[in-house]
């Protein structure tokens, strides 16, 4: 029998979650404030300390923040049992979370060890206590559904990324050389294709089919995805480091293969996921969707860029930025905003909902977020995303319309998020 | 199909798409057609709800001898799903787009975390714990509407 241990009164206090995605945001503005204050610079090259400021202050501080957030409030509905102490532990991530990306970003642009070496702290023990709530949920699952299995394949990749970004962090900060020059490529690529995008692909496979009724993900591709990837990572991750070897061309074949097989999966599931939303029965026009289509033909485009990196005659200067801009701006944020915009006004209204008991009526998910509301999100976010590709093509004229609309983006992500939660506020008082 | 899981989840589906063409209708406003399809919505629904509260969640509290279990959180969301559907039935009545697209768009995602929750957890405990029995329950929650 499987009863032992099942909770079906499973969600989290509100403030859980929403610690989360009312931060996150404000981390998009932070990054908006520093691309109008080193302007074309941002776009030179990624490894400026600025550039690396800028892009943990997403990746961490506006991506890990929902994706952490998201986590606490999805496990107990997947997996049937709630994080233990929920409020303990989010207000722990989220508080190590915040100062820690703070500190690296301050570290960063103001060139200061300590703040690094504070940093370090700060983000290995929150991330490690996440990391350990969310896995001893995950490993006690019996029959994990694929979501399951893709979400706790993710969690490990971003403990892959943790100790690599860890390391990279420790030798700036304290200068000692790293062990391998491949550390350097192989953190980026286990906190996007690992933790970020097997994230993404399991909550797709619930996410896509439900909310649309579009037709399931046909089952090799779920069964399989996850379980490829991240054993594609991890034969990347070795290849990577014996070819830093001079002479060793078995071992860049190898790599190059990797590279292959990521991209493919990356684009088949970017394909399948257009495809099932095309065959949607729900034919309303759909902000969540819309986000999704675009976040999967970034994906897409991400992956094939990434392919063209490797044929010498495809390579460019400024390619590095582009799928910088593409992968993160272009779909992982893409893929955050349509989730923000349907889950916070109802995880509020639900929240409402069972506090105001019989009788009582609560505003609706498009009283609490107008369609308006979320239609201005997602067009300032194209917009967005745009001028970003133009900075990273030609940083000199579009940076600053970058930072500006990227800003503008993040303001009105915000401005959503706290329309939401002052609704909220206000009748939970009543 | 002799398992709940199939059953029971089949009926999801068909609950699903009987929601969708009426969310349609109601979109572009033609109202005599998506009264029709929202009744057909409704009636599915509450059948649906039906079997699970009068034959298979009682048989389970029984054999397992849980009170207050996992069937006590799923009828409290049967509870929210209704008041929304009785929510939705007001606004098509007074064809109040606004008002029907919100409620429809709030019960969609209530009730897909229900169904996720009952799709992977309960009906497979519903057919570990019925084992051959399965099937004529599955006769027993058919019988009333046939």
């Amino acid at each position: 029998m499987q009863q032992d241990g099942l909770d079906f009164k499973q969600a989290p206090p509100i403030t859980v979650p929403f610690r989360f995605f009312l931060t996150a945001p404000l981390f998009g503005v932070l990054a908006a404030l520093a691309m109008l204050w080193y302007g074309p610079d941002l776009f030179v090259s990624r490894w400026s300390p600025a550039t690396l400021a800028v892009v943990h202050l997403l990746t961490l501080g506006s991506m890990t923040m929902v994706m952490a957030g998201a986590m606490t409030q999805m496990l107990p509905v997947l997996a049937g049992a709630p994080v233990a102490r929920p409020r303990t532990v989010a207000a722990i991530v989220h508080s190590t979370l915040v100062m820690g990306t703070l500190m690296m970003a301050g570290g960063f642009l103001f060139a200061q060890p300590l703040l690094l070496k504070t940093a370090l702290w700060l983000l290995g023990s929150g991330l490690s206590i996440f990391l350990a709530a969310t896995l001893s949920i995950i490993t006690r699952t019996r029959n994990p559904t694929p979501t399951v299995f893709a979400v706790g394949l993710s969690a490990a990749a971003l403990a892959v990324t943790l100790v690599l970004g860890l390391t990279l962090l420790a030798s700036r900060a304290w200068g000692f050389a790293l062990p391998s020059a491949a550390l350097r490529d192989l953190h980026p690529a286990w906190a996007l294709m690992g933790w970020t995008g097997l994230l993404v692909a399991g909550v797709a496979y619930q996410v896509v089919p439900m909310f649309q009724i579009t037709p399931h993900y046909p089952h090799w591709l779920t069964r399989a995805f996850a379980g490829v990837i991240f054993a594609v990572l991890a034969l990347l991750s070795l290849a990577q480091w014996q070819a830093q070897g001079a002479g060793q061309p078995s071992w860049e074949w190898l790599a190059l293969v990797c590279i292959f097989v990521l991209a493919a999966a990356y684009i088949l599931l970017a394909g399948v996921t257009i495809d099932l939303q095309r065959k949607r029965r729900r034919r309303l026009p759909d902000v969540t969707v819309e986000f999704w289509r675009y976040g999967m033909a970034c994906l897409g485009l991400s992956a094939l860029l990434l392919v063209s990196q490797t044929v010498a005659p495809l390579r460019f200067a400024q390619s590095d930025l582009l799928l910088g801009v593409l992968v993160i701006v272009g779909a992982a944020m893409s893929f955050i905003s349509g989730m923000l915009c349907k889950i916070v006004p109802f995880l509020a209204w639900f929240h409402l909902q069972s506090k105001a008991g019989v009788g009582k009526s609560v505003p609706n998910v498009r009283a609490m977020l107008p369609e308006k509301l979320q239609r201005l999100q997602l067009r300032s976010h194209l917009a967005a995303l745009a001028a970003c590709v133009g900075a990273a093509l030609a940083p000199s004229l579009f940076a600053y319309p970058a930072a500006l609309l990227f800003g503008a983006a993040s303001v009105s992500v915000l401005w959503n998020m706290m329309s939401v939660a002052k609704v909220y506020r206000r009748l939970a008082a009543a | 199909m002799n398992s709940i899981s199939d059953f029971m989840t089949n009926n999801h589906r068909e609950c699903d798409n009987l929601f969708a063409v009426a969310e349609e209708s109601v979109g572009n406003g033609k109202w005599p057609k998506a009264q029709t399809e929202f009744d057909a919505f409704r009636g599915e629904m509450e059948r649906h709800l039906g079997m699970e509260e009068e034959v298979f969640f009682p048989a389970f509290d029984a054999k397992t001898g849980m009170q207050g279990g996992p069937t006590h959180v799923m009828r409290l969301e049967h509870d929210q799903m209704r008041k929304l559907i009785a929510e939705m039935a007001n606004t098509v009545a007074a064809k109040d787009a606004d008002g029907y697209l919100g409620a429809a768009e709030t019960l969609m995602v209530l009730m897909q975390q229900h169904n996720m929750k009952e799709e992977q957890m309960l009906y497979r405990m519903m057919d570990q714990t019925f084992g051959s029995e399965a099937g004529t329950m599955i006769e027993r929650a058919h019988a009333p509407t046939n």
